[in-house]
This record gives structure tokens, sequence and C-alpha cells, in this order.
């Protein structure tokens, strides 16, 4: 970690920036004619490092979100002198070779493309933040950017509500901006929740320029700056049991898992539900 | 006598014209917009014909006192007393008159046709008449409500009024009255010197002596002692001056030499022992795991003279011990008035009397002694606060999880943002329909992410990042979504469709969602429907709610525009639910 900072140099707008970039290949395979990998991280590189040259003292630590795991890849402090984000190329490759190492061989067949570990890389992003908030009292302003375009995983639905919510508590926003072709239910709800900024840019090939414009200002400027705001939020669930986008639903009234269908017991908590009035005693009467 | 229905009460009583005239006896009649009293003696020119209108406010003595009055003030200022043969009729005469103050201020307050008390077939006491009346009068929304069903006839008083009961006990022991605190001023006792001739006048009133004997133990104890045994009070009170006067001439061997000579004056005169045990045992009583640690900052004892600019005179004047006694520390006196006015009023008795009001101090004290030698339970609570402050971390067991109170969020917060959000997610998923294929195999999208790569790594950063006239048009687009999103919805972001529509739309939308929260409440819970009571009740409601469907097709009619589609929105769920109750209604089994 880097030594203690007098606090006469951490302004108001020094900000430690956890980037989340998704590296689904399938995502990116099937949206290569509108938009490459490469320039995508051409854009985002040089986004990165201007984020360095706002501040002395800003930070930059980047995640990268696969289809089988998470792993940081850049970390502006570590070393003696801050690096320039160049520096996560080859590292960026060893994950991409990781990952691949760890999915099933029989899965070459093309199936739509899956989602990617949203939840994990959210995770690491908070870990890595807590350290920072124990470090000591005097320490850069968190957020999160998620730079995202696969789909929700909806099995994934507990494990991001539980990183939102645990990045509200700790005042950490997300921002999210959304390069897929649909929007992202869970990636609005982490935005509204945490207090972020949800974007889904119309032009691929200005991706700089939003980043520059949107995803750089610091949270202090932000109390007087206008930025985008979505028009509505989807707030709709999925089912614990299927992982099913569901409306309506059964909700346990101990712990507020969602169900689909009817359950006699709660698959969280285990409290039993009350018995339907009708069939259940000349059933099992009958199977006598 | 008192009349069943307490419309009319009349009494016997005495009307003085302030507290120590003895007063006309006559008899007092009260009715509910008026009250009017007749002397005994007819030639006596005191009558009185008031209406309740008038009154403002009505004041009593405690019972128990020696007098039960009853006080009724108007606004000018001007006021009635009357004095009671016992505290029960003065009840009887303090509770009627407490209801028609409150039913002639309502009465005037709101609209005529409202000042009939509506019917109600329950016995209602005045005081939960009266709680019912402030809680409308305070809030406009339940009087609108109120009006509209159980003036309208669909509800009765009885159903309107049991759901809020918790409402009522709240309203009623919320507010205590507001009392007023001691003087802070410590110099109340300051003579008056006479420039011309030798005599020094000492002012003291009833509020001041209250304060005397709370700040002096030992001279409530004195007064208690001497007066009216050793000497009256009005020597006692210039006994006392005196010595505050020796006092304040700050000549200590004066003081000593009088005091040799008047023993009662010598208890003036010295320290207060009372005064010390107290202190004594309240520093027992400080938590020892206070810490204050001191440091540079706090000493104030080693201040050298050129700090602040004071001269300090080092010059104590060191006193033969016999005079130490008489010497009065300002620093004590001012930390014992201190305590006194932040402690505030300890005794309700009125300050005429200077013995009760003594006695009444003397008791408070003697309370509080023996409630602290008694009291067990505190020392085990300090003892486990102790215990407590100074454990080893390391040493302790996990501790219970600790619980967060639940927050729940107000619904009208997510209203209109959902509704705007079912549509959205509509047209999404048609146009997403078009689902990503990705038909390469695993092994190739790996691949070609890996070349994206090295393609970076070998070529570099593109120069320029982005083409001028694609950043040009990015820039445009956010600024036209940002002052669009701006003016539809507002700059703050809880700021709802609601704050866009007129005042008066606003209102009457409101009104519909709570009248229509209201009727189905009570619609479903006059279900199932086995008595003629419940069917007329439930007809009425259904009459209700069907009046309000029209009224609703018009507020979306009558609004602008651009607004209608998103004000359409929000009244959906407001004409489902009148359309469904018709529905249940007629389904009924």
């Amino acid at each position: 970690m880097s030594p203690p900072v007098p606090s006469k140099i951490l302004t108001d707008d020094v900000s430690l920036l956890m980037v989340l970039i998704d590296s689904n290949p399938h995502f990116w395979s099937s949206i290569k004619p509108h938009f490459s990998f490469s320039k995508f991280l051409s854009h985002v590189l040089a986004f990165l490092n201007s984020i360095l040259l706002l501040n002395q003292l800003n930070q930059v630590v980047v995640i990268a979100t696969g289809i089988n795991s998470c792993g940081y890849v850049f970390d502006s402090s570590s070393g003696s002198v801050s690096q320039r984000a160049e520096s996560l190329l080859p590292k960026l490759e060893e994950f991409a070779e990781n990952d691949e190492s760890l999915s099933e061989r029989d899965d070459d067949s093309g199936n739509g493309v899956g989602s990617s570990l949203l939840s994990g890389s959210l995770s690491m992003a908070l870990c890595y933040i807590q350290r920072v908030f124990r470090s000591g009292p005097l320490h850069p302003q968190p957020r999160i950017i998620c730079l995202h375009g696969s789909p929700d995983g909806p099995g994934q639905y507990v494990a991001i509500m539980n990183s939102i919510f645990s990045a509200q508590r700790s005042m950490v926003p997300i921002d999210s901006c959304v390069i897929g072709i649909q929007h992202s239910a869970f990636l609005q709800q982490a935005s509204y929740i945490t207090g972020g900024v949800y974007l889904k840019p119309q032009q691929l090939d200005g991706l700089f320029q939003y980043l520059a414009t949107v995803f750089a200002t610091d949270l202090h400027s932000r109390n007087f700056l206008q930025l985008p705001k979505p028009v509505g939020v989807d707030f709709r669930a999925s089912c614990f049991c299927h992982k099913n986008t569901i409306d309506m639903g059964f909700i346990c009234s101990v712990c507020l898992s969602i169900f689909c269908k009817h359950q006699k017991k709660c698959s969280t908590c285990g409290s039993i539900f009350g018995q339907a009035q009708t069939r259940d005693p000349s059933a099992s009467q009958q199977r006598k | 006598m008192a009349d069943k229905q307490q419309q009319v009460v009349v009494k016997r009583a005495r009307h003085k014209s302030s507290v120590k005239d003895p007063g006309t006896p006559g008899v007092l009649k009260l009715t509910k917009d008026r009250f009017t009293f007749m002397p005994n003696d007819p030639s006596s020119p005191v009558k009185h014909n008031v209406e309740f209108r008038t009154i403002k406010g009505h004041k009593f003595t405690k019972d128990g006192t020696k007098q039960a009055l009853l006080n009724l003030t108007q606004d000018q200022g001007g006021n009635y007393i009357f004095e009671f043969e016992n505290f029960p009729d003065r009840n009887v005469c303090k509770d009627f008159v407490a209801s028609a103050i409150a039913l002639s201020g309502e009465a005037g307050r709101t609209v005529p046709e409202k000042s009939a008390v509506p019917i109600q077939d329950e016995q209602l006491s005045a005081a939960e008449m009266e709680r019912r009346i402030k809680l409308l009068q305070e809030d406009s929304d339940l009087q609108k409500l109120h009006k509209q069903f159980v003036i309208g006839g669909i509800l009765s008083e009885a159903e309107f009024w049991a759901t809020r009961k918790k409402l009522l006990e709240q309203n009623y022991s919320r507010r205590p009255k507001q009392r007023v605190a001691l003087k802070n001023d410590m110099w109340s006792t300051k003579p008056l010197a006479d420039g011309q001739s030798n005599r020094v006048t000492f002012n003291l009133t009833p509020e001041i002596i209250l304060q005397i004997f709370a700040e002096k133990p030992a001279v409530r104890q004195a007064y208690l002692n001497f007066v009216p045994n050793k000497m009256t009070e009005k020597e006692f009170w210039t006994k006392y001056s005196r010595a505050e006067y020796l006092h304040s001439t700050k000549n200590v061997i004066a003081a000593a030499a009088e005091a040799a000579e008047d023993e009662e004056l010598a208890v003036f005169l010295k320290q207060d022992d009372m005064l010390v045990n107290e202190a004594r045992k309240k520093i027992r009583q400080v938590d020892p795991t206070l810490d204050m640690e001191a440091d540079e900052g706090d000493d104030y004892m080693h201040l050298p003279i050129q700090d602040h600019g004071l001269p300090r005179n080092d010059n104590k004047d060191v006193l033969d011990s016999q005079y130490e006694p008489y010497r009065r520390s300002f620093s004590q006196h001012l930390n014992q008035h201190a305590a006194v006015v932040l402690q505030g009023r300890v005794i309700d008795v009125e300050l005429g009397d200077t013995r009760s009001v003594a006695e009444a101090l003397a008791r408070t004290k003697h309370a509080e002694l023996a409630k602290d030698a008694s009291d067990v339970y505190l020392d085990k609570e300090r003892l486990e606060r102790i215990s407590r402050m100074t454990e080893i971390e390391d040493l302790q067991a996990p501790r219970d999880p600790a619980v967060a109170p639940l927050s729940i969020k107000d619904p009208r917060d997510y209203f209109d943002s959902q509704q705007a959000n079912a549509f959205s997610t509509l047209g999404d998923t048609v146009s997403g329909a078009k689902q990503l294929k990705c038909s390469v195999s695993t092994r190739e999208a790996y691949c070609s992410l890996k070349e994206c790569i090295s393609e970076i790594k070998f070529q570099g950063l593109t120069e320029p990042t982005i083409n001028s006239e694609v950043a040009f048009k990015v820039l445009n687009g956010l600024a036209q979504n940002i002052s669009s999103n701006k003016y539809h919805l507002g700059r703050n972001p809880n700021e709802s469709v609601l704050d866009s529509l007129p005042k008066i739309t606003r209102e009457e939308l409101l009104l519909h969602w709570s009248s229509i929260q209201e009727l189905l409440k009570h619609f479903w819970s006059s279900y199932p429907i086995t008595t003629k009571y419940l069917l007329t009740k439930a007809t009425k409601l259904k009459d209700a709610m069907s009046q309000i469907y029209p009224k609703l097709q018009e507020i979306k009619e009558s609004v602008q525009s651009d607004l209608r589609h998103q004000v359409s929105l929000l009244v959906q769920p407001m004409l489902q639910s009148c359309v469904f109750m018709d529905q249940a209604f007629c389904c009924r089994p």
C-alpha cells in the first residue's frame, strides 16, 4: 500500500476508481462487426491514463470479468512509481488464458452468449475498497465503474443484490456503462440504489468521449454537475428457485425470499409455510 | 345537580375578582355556549352572562390546596375567578368548561354546517371528543376525509375512528405545557443602596426566595428551624440580608466579628455543610472510567503574565484560620447556582407561602437521598457499566449480532417510476428479441480475444483516440439527453410527475387516492356480508366509489397533453380499483 498521505494533499477530488471490464469472449465475438475488443481497449486505456493524470493521488484498479473467473489485472498504486495503464495488457492476456483453461472441453457448440461473472468482480472490488477503508483515516474516495455488455444471468441475482446492498452501506457508488445491445436490469438497480450513473452509449465509437464526460467526474464534483439519468429502473426480481425474472410471486414472510410457485418450505431460512386448507389431509387419506 | 346528558351544569360558587378577595356567593350555571352567575344577594352588582366564545382558556388550582378555584380567562385579559365548595364540584365544572371552550373554538373556525357535532350512538367523554376535534383541526387531510365520509353519511363516526385509535392516543399525550425555568440571574438579591441615607434595601420576591432555598440548603434548614419559633419571617429575612450585605463588602473580619455576636447570623455567614455533603456524594457517583487526560491547555494555574495581558495578584492574603469559614468562594457559589438552574423546578407548589416552599424542597431532597441510598439497582448498573468499559476485547466471547431497524420506504416514491418502467421493459423485450447469437466455438472466441489484446500491445493506441466529429456528436447527444430529462422529470431525481401538475389537481388526486384506500379498507372489512347492516354499508361504499370514477376521468381529460400519458398511468390503478369493487360487489355469493 502507498505510504500515508499528509492531509494537505488529499483534497476532495482524489478518487479510487475500480474498473470492471467485461472479458466475455462470446460477447465480444458476437458484437464484432460493430465494435471490437481492441477498439474498446484503446478507449479504455486512454480513459484510465487520463484519470491518472487528473490528480497525482488518483488510483485505478482494473478487474477483468470472465465467464469462469475474475481477476485483478492492473493496480496503479503497486510498485514504486505510478504505472501507465498499458501495463495491464500482458496481465489481461494471462487472465484470458487462465479463463480459457477453466472452461469445459465440451462446450464448443455456440448456444448463445452466456453471462459473465459480474457478482464475482463486484465482490472483489468491494473487498479491495474495504481494505483501503481500513488502511487509515486518509484515503481517496472510492467508486466502481462497470463496463459491461453481457446479458444478465438471473442465477446471479442474489449475489449481485447482496453486493449492491453492501456497496450502498459503504457508500460506494456503482456507475454503469452498458456496451451491449440490451439494457441490464441488474446494473440499473445497482446505479439507482447506490447513487451512481447509468448510461447506455448510443455511439460506441465515441466511447472515450462518454467515459471522459460522464464517468471521469469525481464524487465531490457530482454535487454540482448534471449527469444523465435513466428514465425508469427495472425493479423486477428473479425467483430464488428457478432464477426466472418474475413480476408477481410468493414471498417468505420471515426472510423475504422470492418464489415463483407455492412452496411448502422456504429454502433459504427453512420456515414452514401454512398448509393450503383444502387438499392435503384428504389427499394423504386417499393415498392410504 | 348536573343534567345527565351534561348539557347544563349548575353549582354553588363564589365569584372573586382576585385570589385574595373573599368573593360574592352565588350560583354558577354552565351551558354549552355560555355561563351565567347569579349572586345570592339580588342587590349585588356582580352578575355575569358570558359566552364561551369569548373565553380562551381556563386555569385552576390543584386538588388538595386551600381553595378550589377555577379561573376563566378572556382574550383581552379579563378573567373570572370562581371558588367552589369542594374539589369534585370544581372538577366537574372544569371538564365541562374545557369541552365547551373546545367546541366553541371549533365552531368558530370551521364551516358553519359542521358546527353541529355529528350524531353519535356511543357515549363519549368530553376529553375524547376534545381529542378528536383537536386531531381534525391539525390534520387537514383527515378533516377532508372525515367531512366526505362521516358528514356525507357513508361511514359512521365509530367506524371512522375505529382504525385511528393510535392517532388519538398519541395526540393526547404529546404536548406537555411549557414550563418557565428558574432565572439565571445570580445577583437578584443585590441591594439598592440609597446614596443619601445609610439605608440598603433588599427586594425579595417569592421567586427569589425559591431560588435561595434551592441553592442554599443551610438557609432553608435555618428557616424551618427558626421561623416561627425564634423569630418572625421578616426578622429572618432581615438577618439574611445583613449577611448578604456583609458578604458583598468582602470584609471577612467584620463578618467573623458579627457572627461571633449573633448566633443566627453565623448560620448565614458560615459555609454550608449540607452543600459540602451533597458535593461529596456527587463526586462519589462519578464514573471511575471517565478518562480526563489533562494536557498543557488545561493548565490555568501557571499562566505567565504576558500571556493574557492580565496581571495576576499572587498575594493571597493568608488569614488566620479562624476566619477561614467566613470566606465565601465565588466559584463554589457559581457552580451551585448553575446546578440549581439546570435542574429546573423540582416542586410544584404555589409560591405564596414561604414555609410550604421550604418544606416541599426539604421533602424533595430527602426523597432523593433516600432513593440514592437504597438504589441497589443503580449500583449494579454502574458496576456492570464499569466492567463493560474496562473489558479486554480479546478475552470476550462474541456478542449477539446487532439488529438494524427495518427501513420501509414510502410506496409513493416508486409510484411513477414503476409505471414508466413497465412500459419501457415491454419496449425492450420487443426490440431485444434479436438475441445475440454466438456462432463461434469457445476456443475461437478466446483466440480472437487474445488477438485483440496483442494487436494493441504491438500497435499501441490509435491516434487520435477518437474522431472529432464523433466526439462532437456524442457531446451534443448527451447535452440534449440531460436537458430533456430535466424538462420531463425535473431537476431532482426524487421529483415526480405529481409535482409538475397544478396544485389543485395534485391535491385532488391525492385526496381521491386516500379516499379510495379508506373505502377499500372498510369494504373488505365488511366481508363476508352476513347481516343487513353489512349489506347496507357495502352498498353505500360501492356507491361512493362509483362516484369517484367519473371525477378521475375528468381529471385525466383536464390535464395538459404532454403530461396526459403519465397522469393516466398514475390514475390507472385507481380506476381499476373502482371497477373491481363494483364487480366484487355484484358477484358476491
